[in-house]
């Protein structure tokens, strides 16, 4: 049993105990411990592999609650799964890390760390010291890293020709269920981030665009709004659907009575009293009235409710208004129309005042929705995707597949080296990592081979998913690659007849990749390096 | 070696506990048997001649507790019934999306998705890659949707046509519902309605009550507009020439309500000078109401006894707690403005009708607004011998009324009775036929399942469903575009001449969301369940 390295004996034979509650806790150690780990690293990696690729399958997860998400996201499908298991966390982890440094390719790389981990359980079983495995995955992965920097390509980032960029984001949507409308998504997804894009500092700001799904309708019907869109209506129902040349106050004080903030007890006493504050209280919602009245707002945008007798005296000022905007869409409806959100209503002012050329309401199918359309603002550099679809959760899934292709092109514009995807890179790089293994002298050209091995498992994963015979294809493409000296050939998931995937344009970005080998490299030494775990045994009760 | 064994003896957990997998095989088998299930479920209310379902509601628990439901309407049949299965539970959502696009077609919809995958079940196993299928159904579907494009019919132009398509679209509707007895005069009633929203889609300009007694004949739409409200009491129970003063403002006690303030006094006296001050204010405020020169006075909120016995007084009739809707509804149909506050009287907008009132349906007493000055919005009186037929009437009408306003919206109509089925299906075969490889059998497939539904049609009515299926497709694949099953005489018929027409955006949204489903539900390969959340015990009775 494992767990009798945990005792110590006295020279009578007794166990002493070391630590508290000993004989209740789970103990793992040594080998046993390495293999525990692997195993449940492959397992994770296992179930992500049929995702991998455009013809991926995709996980239907069951929420405790009952509620169904269906999708092709790495990283979505890891953190619903409810792992428990230590090593399996680890994993959901490094997707997690992928999904928020690179946004793309959170699938592959748990794929490659459970590769790796496979490797390397074949050379505990050689009798190759975990270290010397780790530190072997180290050398091998810079030098993986070298070759990748060697055969990426710098993109042209031209705003007028967006082709390039539109291949990359199609690259990305191509594994997920809006490929039916890949280039349409594509195009939404491009322009978004060069609308919002500051190309001097090579930065996007993703808060200016804002995904907004709303069920039914096709996915055809998902479009990009240049402006917000608020799922919000006028607070009055008798208020115009449509305002041109808006001048939009925003506000974040209530048209309410004010409230002193002081801990206070306003008493009456007297009908002096009682009379003066009803004064006080009818001259408070003319003077909030009046201020914007003077300032020249035509539109109200506020942050909070309306008193009934506030809203009614808009309505017969002609301001329309819109009530209990959310404090991040209030700053999206600030940016665009260049306003300036105003906490008082002393401090309006007519520069304070945002401005849109168009605002109207968008109505929904049979049951009454409504939302707002904020258009041709004074800064037209946000943005808002609307996605359609024909159910709740096809909606879902498009926006997290659009999210990805945001990222991956957001990605181009900050580093504009590309390297080709379908596996291209991954066989050369393999290609020339087991070529360097060979010249190390120690162990650890056992663990760079290994490495070499592990690099495949992307494309033989691909080739697998898209019914091809997967040993066959990579090692053909694998010779082809090293006779004619094109990193280029990748595995051909679509059928389309040829493996170049320049061709093809099937691009990725170089960032991206590296993060994946270097992360996944990361994990799996990390995971090399335990050799005992201890578990809190289950309580008594 | 003893380490090996025992890690092959301990199975290392991976999930939390509780945490169900079903992987590729098991997982598709478990998803088509949820498709298919629920399909099955809901088929045989499909046509003219589906049969309804009674739904009884758990007997434990909710607002409906022990409700009793007939219907044949697919949203709700699928809304009432619990589904544990996830995929059927995405069918589920398909419908509820159709109701709250379109209002019909939701059992179309899902019985041409379940279709969809018992075909893809003969496909897997001819080992063909889910990913083709979806592939081939997707050429399949835009060649679809192009030929149901290319015979949709726009005759909106010519409003004598528009109005009989719309009496058409009204009676296909309604045929398949309990109401398809009287679907004549249902169908009129549908179009007057629609026709008086005036291109809007919103619905809650129309509004249904429902008044069990009399005969479903009996219902009728109401000219004016009917408010569930009493008048008050010493008030007059008719008026004509009304001005109508529609007000959202509380009536009650006018609170102050600047935060934090309230009454201290030091003596009783004090108290009454004050309540006689508010009592005061309350005067000031029916006195500005009553500037305004209105004879009836509708307030969203309550009116206490003080204030109405004010409006009785002056002879203003009173009518409070008027819920959101009936105001706005009111506000539309009056022409009137929602006022809050009452200090300027010559700007606000009186709402006027020539008469009100005070009317009995069965036994309830309803305020009658008459001779309206803008008609926006209307109200149907449904009647019925059972609370059952009440309801499953109101469904029907309403689904009628949905896609009444959306064919308003997107005027384009097809033809129904399995024609448009009929007509996709035969181009997508043909398509099939000029497409080389594996994806051919895919789309061919989507053809089956398209002809399915003229099938089940004439199933449920209880005809020869191969042969009319066969003859139908004779006469499509002869180029008589136009024709499908007549129910009434089980042949094959022209639609144009029966005027059994549908919606082209409902047919639309019928075909694109089932396959976009279809294919979501193939796309699945790994159902990963988490275990029911814990429920907290109740210690509430401990």
């Amino acid at each position: 049993m494992p767990s009798v390295g945990t005792l110590a004996f006295d020279e009578f034979g007794r166990p002493v105990l070391i630590l508290k509650g000993q004989d209740s806790k789970k103990r793992l150690f040594g080998i046993e411990a390495h293999k525990s780990h692997i195993l449940a690293g492959k397992a994770v990696a296992d179930t992500l592999k049929t995702s991998l690729g455009p013809r991926g399958m995709d996980k239907c997860m069951v929420s405790p609650d009952g509620d169904i998400t269906i999708t092709n996201d790495g990283a979505t499908i890891l953190s619903m799964m409810h792992v428990e298991n230590e090593i399996g966390k680890l994993l959901v982890q490094l997707s997690k890390s992928q999904d928020d440094e690179i946004g793309d390719g959170t699938t592959g790389v748990v794929v490659l760390a459970g590769a790796l981990l496979e490797q390397a359980e074949a050379l505990l079983d050689k009798g190759i010291h975990p270290i010397r495995i780790a530190d072997g995955y180290e050398l091998a992965a810079k030098i993986a890293l070298d070759h990748l920097e060697k055969i990426s390509e710098t993109y042209p980032l031209d705003l007028k020709k967006l082709d390039p960029l539109i291949n990359t984001a199609m690259t990305t949507l191509g594994s997920k269920i809006v490929n039916r409308c890949q280039r349409q998504m594509a195009e939404i997804a491009v322009n978004a981030i060069l609308n919002v894009a500051d190309m001097e500092r090579r930065d996007v700001n993703f808060e200016l665009i804002k995904v907004q799904g709303k069920v039914g309708g096709r996915l055809e019907d998902t479009l990009l709004v240049k402006g917000v869109v608020v799922d919000k209506t006028f607070s009055h129902p008798q208020m115009p659907k449509q305002v041109q040349n808006a001048k939009i106050a925003i506000l974040t004080c209530p048209f309410e009575p004010p409230k002193p903030k002081t801990k206070h007890k306003l008493d009456i006493t007297t009908v002096e009293d009682y009379n003066k504050l009803r004064e006080y209280e009818k001259e408070k919602f003319t003077e909030m009235i009046k201020s914007i009245k003077d300032s020249g707002a035509n539109l109200v945008i506020c942050q909070w409710g309306f008193d009934d007798e506030a809203n009614h005296l808009l309505l017969s000022h002609e301001l329309p208004a819109v009530r209990w905007v959310g404090g991040p869409e209030i700053e999206l409806i600030a940016i665009a129309t260049g306003g300036r959100i105003v906490p008082r209503f002393q401090e309006l002012t007519a520069e304070k005042l945002g401005f849109a050329g168009r605002i109207r309401e968008l109505d929904f199918g049979t049951t009454g929705d409504h939302m707002l359309c904020i258009e041709e603002c004074k800064k037209s550099n946000t943005c808002t995707i609307f996605v359609r679809g024909g159910n709740k959760m096809v909606v879902e899934e498009a926006k997290r597949a659009l999210h990805d292709a945001l990222c991956v092109v957001r990605n181009l514009v900050r580093d504009n080296r590309i390297v080709y995807g379908g596996g291209a890179c991954e066989i050369a790089c393999a290609i020339e990592v087991a070529k360097e293994a060979n010249k190390i002298p120690t162990i650890e050209q056992y663990a760079i081979r290994a490495f070499a091995d592990a690099l495949e498992s992307v494309p033989l994963a691909l080739a697998e998913n898209s019914g091809f015979s997967p040993i066959k294809t990579v090692s053909d493409i694998k010779s082809q690659q090293i006779a004619q000296k094109n990193p280029r050939l990748g595995v051909d998931c679509l059928n389309k007849g040829i493996n170049d995937m320049k061709s093809q344009s099937v691009i990725e970005t170089l960032i991206g990749k590296r993060q994946q080998i270097s992360l996944a490299t990361q994990l799996v030494r990390m995971i090399l390096k335990i050799d005992d775990i201890r578990l809190p045994g289950e309580s008594e009760d | 070696m003893r380490g090996d064994l025992s890690t092959a003896l301990n199975p290392i957990p991976l999930y939390k506990q509780g945490v169900e997998e079903e992987k590729s095989e098991l997982a598709r088998l478990s998803s088509f048997a949820g498709a298919m299930a629920v399909g099955d479920l809901i088929k045989t209310t499909l046509g003219p001649k589906g049969m309804d379902k009674i739904l009884q509601c758990s007997m434990s628990g909710g607002p409906d507790a022990g409700k009793l439901l007939v219907t044949n309407d697919g949203a709700t049949i699928l809304s009432k019934i619990g589904i544990d299965n996830p995929v059927a539970k995405v069918l589920v959502d398909i419908s509820k999306v159709q109701d709250d696009e379109v209002g019909d077609g939701t059992t179309s919809v899902v019985v041409l998705a379940s279709e969809l995958l018992r075909e893809t079940e003969n496909l897997l196993a001819q080992k063909i890659h889910p990913q083709t299928i979806i592939a081939g159904w997707r050429k399949a579907t835009n060649e679809a949707l192009r030929v149901l494009e290319g015979i949709a019919k726009n005759n909106s132009s010519n409003i004598e046509q528009f109005r009989s398509d719309l009496m058409n679209i009204a009676r296909t509707t309604l045929s398949s519902k309990i109401l398809q007895g009287k679907k004549e005069h249902f169908a009129k009633l549908c179009v007057d309605a629609v026709l008086k929203l005036k291109g809007k889609t919103d619905l809650q300009g129309i509004q249904i009550i429902k008044r069990l007694g009399n005969n479903m004949s009996d219902s009728y739409l109401e000219e004016g507009f009917l408010l569930e409200k009493k008048i008050g009491i010493n008030m007059p129970k008719r008026l004509e020439n009304a001005r109508i003063l529609i007000a959202n403002t509380p009536m009650d006690t006018d609170k102050i309500k600047v935060f934090g303030s309230r009454v201290r006094v030091d003596s009783v006296a004090k108290v009454a000078e004050l309540e006689l001050a508010e009592k005061e204010k309350m005067k000031d405020k029916v006195n500005k109401i009553l500037q305004h020169n209105c004879n009836v006075f509708i307030n969203r909120q309550l009116i206490y006894d003080y204030p109405e016995q004010l409006f009785a007084e002056k002879g203003v009739m009173a009518i409070e707690h008027a819920d959101f809707e009936g105001v706005e509804r009111l506000a539309q149909v009056l022409g009137g403005e929602i006022v809050s506050t009452f200090d300027t009287p010559d700007k606000v907008r009186l709402g006027k009708c020539d008469l009100i009132e005070e009317i009995i349906i069965g036994e309830d007493k309803l305020i009658k607004f008459s001779g309206v000055a803008e008609g926006r919005a209307c109200t149907i009186v449904l009647r019925g011998a059972t609370q059952q037929i009440l309801d499953e009437a109101e469904r029907s009408i309403h689904d009628a009324l949905c896609v009444l306003s959306q064919t308003v919206k997107e005027p384009r109509i097809c033809y129904g009775g399995g024609a448009a089925e009929m007509l996709m299906a035969t181009a997508v075969s043909q398509l099939a036929e000029k497409t080389p490889g594996k994806e051919s059998v895919a789309i061919e497939s989507f053809a089956r399942a398209l002809r399915q539904l003229p099938t089940i049609i004439a199933d449920n009515a209880g005809y020869d469903s191969a042969e009319l299926v066969a003859n139908l497709r004779a006469a499509h694949t002869a180029g008589k575009s136009t024709h499908g099953l007549d129910m009434e005489k089980g042949a094959v018929a022209d639609m144009v001449e029966l005027g059994i027409l549908e919606s082209y955006h409902l047919k639309r949204q019928v075909v694109s969301s089932a396959a976009e489903a279809a294919e979501m539900v193939l796309r699945i390969d790994n159902i990963i369940r988490a275990p029911p959340r814990p429920r907290q015990r109740d210690m509430r009775h401990h």
